[in-house]
Formats: structure tokens, C-alpha cells, sequence
């Protein structure tokens, strides 16, 4: 089932089989569907069989970086006589992604029982569920989800009746791109500001209450379930690509398209395809111009670049870009590259923790330059001062929170350079806004 | 909501609030951690975080309200100041942009007749803001009224929302 649309019959449907249905939130409903078979069967065995099987699965973290869960898994080491700690990051603020909102949504019992196995394979008790504060509808659902578990006795001191304890709380964040950002989520769920921290020490030696921690993505927990009841070999077969990339991904999809939503499909499947099949294509009457794959923190493609795309973590790299989140924007024919760069730019700087002065200072200038250009205030030299303040962001912050702003604004001047030049040179009809009180002045159209 | 500096204040941690807290505080190994819980708290019961229940908080947390004011300015969902009945969230950001959340955002300001953004109306009813992705994008434009998100609002849709609002 889909959600907003109805599924697409080329989409493989395992984490949004049930998005759209309210009978699959209830815990009855949950264990209609199969639900809380994988944690039963977690609880009878040793956490390292867990941890192997879902190493040979092939998963990789679906959060952005693309880091394989079980190798992530591993460095955490049960029996070591300290408190351990999973935390799930459901932050979700990045620009163009919104997949971790609907498995919360329709299916909070999917990552309910995700966290259960995952803080149990790790040699944890306790799972927090870190959810931005925003989300209220995904935290109710949530609440109630973990109450009824409660209830039922599959969480608790004596989880299924296994003997063994799990704990699984919802702790919500207050309004924090940065807080997605796994040390940051560590920094706010101990009551202090999110700022990022410095590695080493990495979260697996000293994480939360400076205890061995993981965090890992919602969609991430919400798929292990699934591997354990049908095996690593059936999650490894669903890749049209390479073993690289395994499983099956959310794509969020938004912007200017025909059908925006969530789609679901096998890791490898045609960008093509996906994006003039599945989602429909572009708007009546309109051309796609731009596509952003991974959520706004990866390289801007060209249509020739999105078309020849694989989408996979390899192939989205071969593109020129990432798979980051499988946020996918996109924007048409109509749209102002620069207006919708000099945006993006402006949440980095909003999102900014300020803590490195190349973030700070680089996202507040960048983002003046670029509102100076869509204002037709700019320079050619201002373009050149971009690219430099860019190569000034990229690697050497404690965070990539700096890089991810560097990124669109780099591969757009690359590619969309001529729409910065038209604005700089004057050939252009309409006064362009970007953003803010005054932001109304005209059309977008350079 | 109390009104700014005038009513004396009334502590929020008493009776079922402070059984609410204490529940909370057994998730934890120290209270710290239930920092941003109990701001809530404050915020739900108050409209806003003023400083006496930032120094509240800190009391009961063993923090000092330096420590707390320090934490809540992080955050932008903590109100500092009292705001609108109803404190409307307009996501702006590029994917709601280039789907025109600019005219959304255009038509509450002048349907509320706030007019300025983060200014609250005549009439106290409304406080308008831009926020950064609301983490609904596949359904432009995104708004935020109190905690409900409404999706796929279109300016003309806004007379009929703001007259829905109780
Ligand atoms: C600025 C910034 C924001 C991030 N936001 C999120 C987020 O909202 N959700 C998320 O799962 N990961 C986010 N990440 C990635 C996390 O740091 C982390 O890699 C991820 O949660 C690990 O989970 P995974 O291994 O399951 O992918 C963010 C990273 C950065 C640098
Ligand atoms: S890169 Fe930016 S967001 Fe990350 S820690 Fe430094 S200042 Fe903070
Ligand atoms: S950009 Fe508006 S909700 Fe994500």
C-alpha cells in the first residue's frame, strides 16, 4: 500500500506494505502482520548471531553516511560490564526527506520492535527514540505504540518473557537540524545544547552518558526485523546493481514533480525510470531542470546525470552526487537555480551551531552573497568568492554540517553557472526574491 | 498563559506535573537528561518559557537557570516570549519555495493580519513565522498551528484554515 499514491506495481513494498492502513498501528493489528515474530526469535539467541546476520544482510545505514549497520553493530561489545546504549535517530530535517515521518506514522510498531532487537544485539537495555520536537503526530503514534508494548510485556524487565530487560523511550528534541547529527543527538538527549562533539572518542567507546553507544537511522531499525524473519540472503537478493548496495530504500520525493510521496524500491532500480514512471514526471506542461538525490546536503545533478543514475550508494557516487537520505528534490523548468541555492544556504546558516568559525562565518557569508546575486546586487567576482569560501568549508569543521552547505552551492555553480551569470549581467525581467519578510517581490523566473 | 511580568507565577511542578516528572526522571541515569522533557512541560502548561520557569526547572533538575537559559536559547521551539494563540509555522525552505510556499506565507500574514513576520496580531490571536523543513516536503506547503501540521496548503486555502481555528 501506498502513501499518499497507491503503490506503483514496479515498487517493492517491505517497509511501506502497510503505509496508508490504520489497522497496521495498533499492536493487535501489528501482530497480525507478522509483527514482534523477529523480536521473540531476538531474544532467543546470542546478540552476535544477530550482529552477523545482519552484517551478511549487506544493510547499510539509511541515515545519510551509508555505513554498514552490522559492522557498526560490532564495534559495541556486550558483556563488557558497562550500561550500553542504542539511540534512534529520528530527527529528520533534512531539506527534501520524509520517510521516517511515515514509518512512525503508520507503523510505529516496525521500529518499536527495530529498536527492541537492535539495543539487544548491541548489549543494550535501553533504546531512545530521539524524535524532532516538530513531529507531533509521529510522537503521539510512537508514545502509544511503546505504552502498549509496555502493556503486552514485550518491553520491560523481562521482555517477552526472555528474562531479559529492554527499555524503549520516545525523548523529543526541541527544534534542531543540528541534533540529527549523531554526537549533537547525544549532547541534546543529555539536556545540553546540540553541538556536535569532536572524534575520537567515537559513540562506540564513549557515546551517551559517556557510555558505548550506536545510533542508527529509523529506517535502518525498521528494516532488521524483516531480515531476521526472512533471512540475509532474501534482503541481499533485492539489488538490481551490485552487493554493495542491498535491500530495499524509501525514496522521499518532492519539489516539482507530478506525484510527490514516498516510493519504495530495490537498491539499483532506474532513476529514470523512477523519476518519469513511478512519480509521474514532471508537472503539466513543465521540463525537469534539477535534481537533488539524497536530501539537500548532496551535489545538484543535471537531468543527463539523474537519467544515467543507478540508485544505489555506488551509483548515485557514479553520478557525481550521493544517496545520502533518498530525499529527492527536484525542480522544473520554472525554478531560479540561484533562488533555490541561496535558500538552501540560508538553512545552513539558521542551522549552523556556529561552534566552527568556517561554518559560522562561511554559511552567514554565502548565503549574503547569494541573496546579493538573486537580488541582482552580484558580481562575477562574487562567484569566484563562493567557490573559495566553499573550499574553506569542506573538511575542516568538527562536523560535515559545513561541507553539506558547501555542496549545493559548488555543483550549482558548476552546472547552472550561466543562471548565476544572466543575474549578475542584468538579462533578467522580474525582481527575484528569495526568502524572508520582503521576500515577495516578484516571479522566479531569470 | 501568564502574562509578561505581571501575574506572580505558578509553580508548574506540583501535584500530577510533578508525578509526571518524576515518571520521566526514572528514564534517565541522572536528571539532566530530562532537561528539554521538563521545558516542555513548562511550555505546554505556561505558552512560553519565562525565566521563573527556567529557574524552576533548574531547581528541580539540580541545574543552575544560567545552565537552562543556556539550553533553551539552542532550541527554536522554545518560546522565550509569549506569542500568538495560535503561533503559525510557514516551512519555506527550497523544495516548499519552489512550490510556492512564498504565497503561502504572503496570505497569513495578511489574512491574520499580523502583516511582519514573528510580529503578533492587534488582537493577540496570531503570531506568523517562516521555519525551516518541516520534514513534510512531498507535501508543499507544509504549516505548523500550535503542534497540528496541516499539508499541502495553497494561499487559497488559508481563509478557510484560519476561520477553522478555535
Ligand atoms: C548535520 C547532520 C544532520 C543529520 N541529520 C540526520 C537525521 O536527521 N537523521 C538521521 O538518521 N541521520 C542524520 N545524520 C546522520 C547521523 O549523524 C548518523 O550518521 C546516522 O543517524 C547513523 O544512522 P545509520 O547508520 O542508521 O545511517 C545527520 C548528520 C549530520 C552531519
Ligand atoms: S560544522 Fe557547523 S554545525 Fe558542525 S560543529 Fe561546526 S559549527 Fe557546528
Ligand atoms: S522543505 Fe518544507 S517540509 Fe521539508
Amino acid at each position: 500500500m501506498g502513501y499518499p499514491h497507491k503503490s506503483h506495481p514496479r515498487e517493492t513494498a517491505v517497509l511501506s506494505k502497510h503505509f496508508g492502513d490504520p489497522d497496521a498501528r495498533s499492536l493487535d493489528g501489528w501482530k497480525k502482520r507478522g509483527g514482534y515474530r523477529a523480536l521473540e526469535q531476538a531474544l532467543a539467541s546470542q546478540p552476535a548471531q544477530l550482529v552477523d546476520t545482519v552484517k551478511q544482510s549487506g544493510l547499510r545505514g539509511r541515515g545519510g553516511a551509508g555505513f554498514p549497520t552490522g559492522m557498526k553493530w560490532s564495534f559495541m561489545k556486550p558483556g563488557d560490564g558497562k550500561p550500553h546504549y542504542l539511540c534512534c535517530n529520528a530527527d529528520e530535517s533534512e531539506p527534501g526527506t520524509f520517510k521516517d515521518r511515515e514509518i512512525m506514522r503508520w507503523t510505529p510498531h516496525a521500529l518499536v520492535e527495530g529498536c527492541a532487537v537492535g539495543a539487544y544485539a548491541i548489549g543494550a537495555e535501553t533504546a531512545y527514540i530521539y524524535i524532532r520536537g516538530e513531529f507531533d503526530e509521529p510522537i503521539r503514534r510512537m508514545e502509544a505504540a511503546v505504552a502498549e508494548a509496555y502493556a503486552a510485556g514485550l518491553l520491560g524487565a523481562n521482555a517477552m518473557g526472555s528474562g531479559k530487560r529492554v527499555d524503549v523511550h520516545v525523548h523529543k528534541g526541541a527544534g534542531a537540524y543540528i541534533c540529527g547529527e549523531e554526537t549533537a543527538l547525544m549532547n541534546s538527549l543529555e539536556g545540553k545544547r546540540g553541538n556536535p562533539r569532536i572524534k575520537p572518542p567515537f559513540p562506540a567507546v564513549s557515546g551517551l552518558f559517556s557510555q558505548p553507544t550506536t545510533i542508527n537511522n529509523v529506517e535502518t531499525l525498521a528494516a532488521v526485523p524483516h531480515i531476521l524473519n526472512n533471512g540475509a540472503e532474501w534482503y541481499k537478493a533485492m539489488s538490481l546493481s551490485n552487493p554493495k548496495s542491498t535491500g530495499t530504500k524509501l525514496f522521499s520525493v518532492c519539489g516539482n514533480v507530478a506525484r510527490p510521496g514516498n516510493y519504495e524500491v530495490v537498491m539499483g532500480f532506474p532513476f529514470k525510470d523512477f523519476l518519469y514512471d513511478l512519480c509521474g514526471g514532471p508537472p503539466a506542461g513543465r521540463k525537469f531542470k534539477a535534481i537533488i538525490p539524497g536530501g539537500s546536503s548532496v551535489p545538484i545533478q543535471t537531468m543527463e546525470e539523474a537519467e544515467a543514475t543507478l540508485m544505489d550508494y555506488e551509483g548515485f557516487v557514479a553520478q557525481g552526487t550521493q544517496l545520502g537520505s533518498g530525499g529527492v528534490i527536484i525542480f522544473d523548468d520554472a525554478q531560479s537555480m540561484p533562488r533555490m541555492i541561496a535558500r538552501l544556504a540560508r538553512f545552513y546558516a539558521h542551522e549552523s551551531c556556529a561552534q566552527c568559525t568556517q561554518c559560522r562565518e562561511g554559511t552567514a557569508w554565502t548565503t549574503k552573497i547569494l541573496e546579493r546575486i538573486v537580488d541582482g546586487q552580484g558580481t562575477f567576482e562574487d562567484l569566484d568568492t563562493l567557490l573559495s569560501i566553499a573550499e574553506n568549508m569542506t573538511g575542516k569543521t568538527i562536523c560535515v554540517l559545513s561541507d553539506s552547505c558547501a555542496a549545493p552551492v559548488v555543483s550549482g555553480l558548476q552546472k547552472f553557472r550561466h543562471e548565476f551569470e544572466a543575474l549578475i549581467t542584468g538579462k533578467r525581467t522580474s525582481k527575484v526574491a528569495v526568502a524572508g519578510g520582503a521576500a515577495f517581490a516578484g516571479a522566479a523566473t531569470p | 498563559m501568564s502574562a509578561h511580568g505581571t501575574a506572580p507565577y505558578e509553580a508548574v511542578f506540583v501535584g500530577k506535573r510533578k508525578a509526571d516528572l518524576d515518571a520521566i526522571l526514572l528514564r534517565y541515569p541522572n536528571k539532566q537528561a530530562a532537561l528539554l522533557p521538563a521545558l516542555w512541560i513548562v511550555q505546554e502548561v505556561q505558552g512560553w518559557v519565562s525565566e521563573e520557569g527556567m529557574a524552576e526547572v533548574a531547581k528541580c533538575l539540580d541545574l543552575t537557570p544560567a545552565y537552562v537559559k543556556g539550553v533553551v536559547t539552542f532550541y527554536t521551539m522554545y518560546h522565550q516570549h509569549p506569542v500568538g494563540k495560535h503561533f503559525i509555522q510557514v516551512c519555506t525552505t527550497s523544495p516548499c519555495l519552489c512550490a510556492g510556499a512564498d504565497k503561502v506565507t504572503e496570505a497569513f500574514l495578511k489574512h491574520t493580519g499580523c502583516n511582519e513576520l514573528g510580529v503578533t496580531s492587534p488582537d493577540g490571536k496570531y503570531t506568523v513565522i517562516e521555519v525551516e523543513c518541516l520534514g513534510a516536503c512531498g507535501f508543499a506547503t507544509p504549516v505548523q498551528i500550535n503542534a497540528d501540521t496541516i499539508e499541502n496548503v495553497t494561499a487559497d486555502k488559508v481563509p478557510q484554515i484560519l476561520a477553522g481555528l478555535k
